[in-house]
């Protein structure tokens, strides 16, 4: 049905311009010198005042076909049927008469459930219809309008610009609308959490179990929701990923800066740039294919006890990741450095390293931050390699041979299967997931800010 | 100025021994930071060409497929030329299969003899009779596949005998050896022991009874005081308790006392004390009689391995030997295409306006600071912003190619924003100005002379964070793209599986012969990577004009 609607709509556009055009050539007799708008301007008015109005109610007829038709159906159940139930039952109960009215019938539903479904299928198939008569009826509409309006002087050029216009608009808002659903989404759902558990356990409490039972009959932990042992585990594995990325993306660009001649530059440079741009999937099957393999075999030589999927293989492997947003952000900061600096280093004797050391290192300080500031809000993000290769369990330890969680770990896994937003376990994932983002985007900002502030200072 | 330190005879500072040194050291602390710069480059790019070489080395293996060339007799008593789809090809194809082996005996040998072909054997047989009627009454010879260990056998990815003993067994074992109780006696190695003859289990009126292998246990058990009896009991031998017997009845008085008595210790440990590795059979192999049965297929030259055309026209499955990427290279091609039909136009038309058009203030402000921001929000929240909007407020279908095209072009925006607006900015003000000089109006000048110049970057910026897209795993896994899917989507609307979350999806598998699958999808997603980025690289370097 929508294909239908859609290319109906897009033949209608067509047809508008074609019209729009023949019509601006008639009104000046096949002269178009005498325009103020060339031909194809006509027609591009016409379609776009066609085309749009059109789209755009379609859009928002599907947006909200779905929870009218649900509204028309609740109202329409027998009184009995729907009496002192729970908002969730209700819901429960309009998705069983969705799935009988879409023919997979599970168990026996009643009369009143088959009745329901044949009226909602019915009022499903007079709402796409009614769309469909609708988005014609404003397409046609705006055919007639706008093809009275072509006249010589017309000036519609204008008019598609202005349209061209207020597209760009609306396509630079997503940036903001994205946002904004970031935060609502996160806020809303974290909020409902916060109904639910206090916000004072949450950021304080040590103990974090939140497979709570969903059914009555099932055998699951208390519920806890604790999240300390979530960060800590969180910031574990960020640092153990500093530790690994920090010094060799730092010495990499020290080398690539000021040893490497050009030609080794132009080579390594784009090298390390393919540990950024290999998939974060791939990292975390290393890291349970090899890495962790090969350190517990290394423990074993040793008589050390390290966990399978403990936080060192996570750590490392995302180390191994970020090196490139070390290296590449400390290259810029120490090629931003004036050459007089440099030069003045060495007229005073330095050797280059003493020149790196005393002159580069402290005055490229504030970029480098930058860019460590940027690799760890990174790392805190990061999302599979820490699915795949830390643990599951939250235990708050800084051992990092033992298996910890993280908060990106935590969000996948309360919800890989789970759609059912009514219970703390999967709005936990949302406060978790507002937590992740405020701290990234703190990280970020403020990072960007060192970094800017730097950068004026040279220029 | 050198004059006057030449006529000085006083030596100078500058030859001095003591700068000489100080020069060194100075030299030697450059030289080593230099040696530092080149060994972190090293390691990182040594680091890369492990990651490579271990996915390379685990997953080339999975290119190709084990098969076993069969003669299925497709009796037309047993399929029904009307409705060849219904026939029981189970039986057909394991009677068939049990043809080439009349030698084996046994209920159960027979069985395990079936484990050795696949069991979607059937499937196959069943697919090339419903496609070729015409075959049905005569005798089809077909290339089945193995089961996932004998196709693992049969590459050499797993051997058909291990090491009987793990690394901690022996240590135990050695540990015993190192307190001298270990000796060969009679071509058996015994181990001595202090056991207490318990008169309740050995009755002196009765000693061919008695119940001697608790009491050998129990004396062995005093050297590993710390462990679980498990391990110390798995050190002897089954038939420990006959030697403390043989003794007993020789030596009846040791009734209710300690007695040292050697006893031997089991075959595996027998053979290491010997100089010998112990060896088992595989566990995952049901018998050596299977393995026997499989090497006389291998013998009779009935098995081959062809390049694993499956691998690409297959899709999921839960048996690994039949399990493909079809499903998840089809789905993620879905979900690249609304990917690129939501982030390139509106990508292009957000940055044209924020290049050419927009006003300096606070609200282009705004926007430019959430581009920036959104560009580093981490993956996993637009998941969640995929999940609680697209799925939960416009209730778009779970796990649809749609739900995640719109999901990453959100996470793409911003790369092609940035792209876009570069190679806008690099397009010279000349063109622009020419084209205004002739009278183009400001949105002319940009769609007719800046855009078509800024194309190629454009395209490139776009076909990279395509590739990115493409290797996004957490937001498809928030919004159930990770789903068990055992064919093609037919549409964005169907649920799928993309690459990335196949890949995923087969690493948490048990079965062995998915590390080789998820290796060789991995080659296969870095594949698409390369060609991507070759292509970008292709389009900036042949198109992109230099000003």
């Amino acid at each position: 049905m929508l294909t239908i609607v859609f290319t109906t709509l897009l033949a209608i556009m067509a047809a508008g311009y074609i019209i729009g055009r023949r019509r601006a050539y008639a009104v000046v007799n096949g002269a178009p010198e005498s325009l103020h708008s060339r031909p194809v301007y006509h027609g591009a008015f016409v379609a776009a005042w066609v085309g749009l109005p059109a789209f755009l109610l379609v859009l928002i007829w599907l947006a909200l076909q779905g929870a009218v038709i649900e509204a028309l159906l609740v109202d329409s159940l027998p009184e009995d049927k729907i009496r002192g139930l729970a908002p969730a039952q209700i819901d429960l109960l309009v998705s069983e008469i969705e799935s009988v009215a879409a023919g997979n019938i599970f168990g026996q539903p009643d009369a009143s459930i088959f009745e329901a479904a044949d009226r909602y299928n019915t009022w499903r198939e007079i709402a796409q219809w009614a769309m469909f008569v609708c988005a014609i009826a404003a397409a046609m509409v705006g055919l007639a309008l706008t093809r009275r309006r072509i006249a010589e002087k017309f000036r519609a050029r204008h008019g598609v610009e202005r349209v061209m216009n207020i597209i760009m608009i609306a396509c630079s808002m997503i940036a903001i609308l994205t946002t904004l659903g970031i935060v609502i989404s996160l806020l809303v759902e974290a909020l409902r959490f916060f109904d639910r558990v206090p916000v004072t356990e949450f950021f304080f409490g040590l103990n974090w179990e939140p497979q709570i039972p969903i059914r009555e009959d099932q055998v699951t932990a208390g519920g806890a929701f604790g999240a300390i042992p979530v960060f800590a585990g969180t910031l574990l594995i960020a640092s153990i990923a500093m530790l690994v990325a920090v010094p060799t993306g730092l010495f990499s660009a020290i080398y690539l800066t000021e040893y490497a001649n050009p030609r080794v530059r132009t080579i390594i440079k784009p090298i390390l740039e393919v540990l950024a741009g290999i998939p974060t999937v791939v990292y975390g099957f290393f890291a349970v294919l090899t890495v962790a393999p090969a350190m517990r075999t290394f423990g074993e030589m040793i008589g050390m006890d390290i966990a399978p999927n403990s936080a060192l293989a996570a750590g490392a492997v995302m180390g191994i990741m970020i090196i490139p947003f070390v290296s590449s952000f400390s290259d810029d900061a120490i090629n931003a450095v004036p050459h007089s600096m440099r030069e003045g280093s060495y007229g005073l004797g330095a050797t280059k390293g003493e020149t790196i050391k005393n002159v580069l290192l402290p005055a490229a300080l504030p970029g480098i931050m930058g860019g460590i500031l940027l690799a760890v809000s990174r790392a805190i993000g990061e999302t599979m390699i820490v699915v795949m290769a830390a643990g599951l369990i939250a235990r708050l330890t800084a051992n990092p041979f033992e298996a910890v969680t993280t908060v990106t770990v935590q969000i996948v896994t309360l919800l890989i299967g789970d759609t059912e937003f009514d219970n703390p376990k999967t709005l936990a994932a949302f406060a978790l997931g507002l937590v992740l983002f405020v701290v990234t985007l703190g990280l970020n900002v403020f990072a960007l800010r060192i970094v800017q502030k730097y950068r004026e200072k040279y220029e | 100025m050198s004059d006057i330190a030449s006529t000085n005879n006083a030596p100078s500072y500058w030859d001095s021994d003591k700068h000489r040194r100080t020069l060194a050291r100075r030299h030697a602390a450059d030289k080593r930071l230099q040696f530092y710069g080149l060994a972190a480059i090293g390691m990182a790019i040594l680091l890369l060409g492990i990651l490579v070489t271990s996915l390379v080395s685990t997953g080339y293996v999975a290119f190709v497929q084990s098969k076993v060339t069969l003669e299925v007799p497709l009796e037309s008593s047993k399929i029904d030329a009307n409705n060849p789809g219904a026939a029981n090809y189970r039986v057909i194809v394991r009677n068939a299969f049990r043809k080439l082996f009349p030698d084996v005996q046994g209920a159960r040998n027979i069985r395990n003899v079936d484990r050795i072909l696949s069991s979607e054997a059937r499937f196959i047989v069943r697919d090339y009779v419903v496609a070729n009627p015409d075959m049905i009454g005569k005798t089809a010879t077909l290339e089945l596949p193995l089961s996932d260990p004998f196709d693992q056998l049969n590459k050499g990815v797993i051997p058909s005998q291990v090491e009987a003993l793990t690394r901690r067994e022996i240590g135990l074992f050695r540990s015993l050896v190192n307190r001298n109780v270990v000796s060969v006696e009679d071509g058996r190695t015994v181990v001595q022991i202090d056991a207490f003859v318990d008169p309740q289990k050995v009755l002196p009126d009765n000693l061919a009874f008695g119940d001697y292998s608790p009491i050998v246990k129990e004396g062995m058990r005093t050297y590993f005081l710390q462990r679980g009896a498990d391990t110390s009991d798995s050190l002897l031998a089954p038939d420990a308790g006959d030697a403390l017997k043989a003794y007993v009845e020789a030596n009846p008085d040791s009734i209710g006392k300690t007695v040292q008595v050697k006893v031997p210790l089991a075959p595996a440990y027998d053979a290491i004390f010997k100089g010998e590795v112990p060896m088992k059979t595989n566990p995952r192999f049901a018998s050596d009689e299977q393995i026997k049965a499989f090497n006389s297929l291998e013998i009779r030259g009935l098995i081959s391995t062809p390049f694993n055309t499956e691998l690409f026209v297959n899709s999921d499955s839960r048996f690994p030997e039949q399990a493909g990427l079809a499903g998840a290279i089809v789905g993620s091609f879905y979900t690249l295409l609304v990917c690129f039909l939501i982030s390139f136009p509106m990508g292009i038309a957000a940055a044209i306006y924020l290049e050419e058009f927009a006003p300096t203030n606070k609200l282009t402000n705004l926007i430019e600071v959430n581009i920036n921001n959104l560009a580093a929000v981490p993956s996993v929240v637009f998941g969640l912003l995929g999940l609680a909007v697209f799925l939960g407020f416009f209730g778009l279908p779970r796990s649809a190619p749609l739900v995640g095209g719109m999901v990453l072009s959100l996470m793409t925006l911003p790369t092609i924003i940035i792209a876009t607006r570069a190679s806008l900015k690099a397009v010279p003000p000349s063109i622009r100005e020419a084209a205004l000089g002739v009278g183009a109006s400001k949105h002319q000048v940009v769609m007719h002379h800046v855009l078509p110049f800024a194309m190629p970057g454009i395209l490139t910026g776009t076909i990279i964070g395509l590739a990115q897209a493409l290797g996004e795993t957490a937001p498809l896994l928030l919004i159930g793209m990770n789903a068990f899917i055992t064919s093609a989507p037919g549409g964005i609307l169907e649920p799928a599986t993309a690459l990335p979350t196949q890949i995923y999806s087969w690493a948490d598998s048990p079965e062995r012969g998915f590390v080789s699958r998820t290796s060789a999808a991995i080659l296969v997603l870095l594949g698409f990577l390369v060609a991507m980025n070759a292509i970008a690289i292709f389009l900036r370097q042949r198109f992109e004009l230099k000003w």
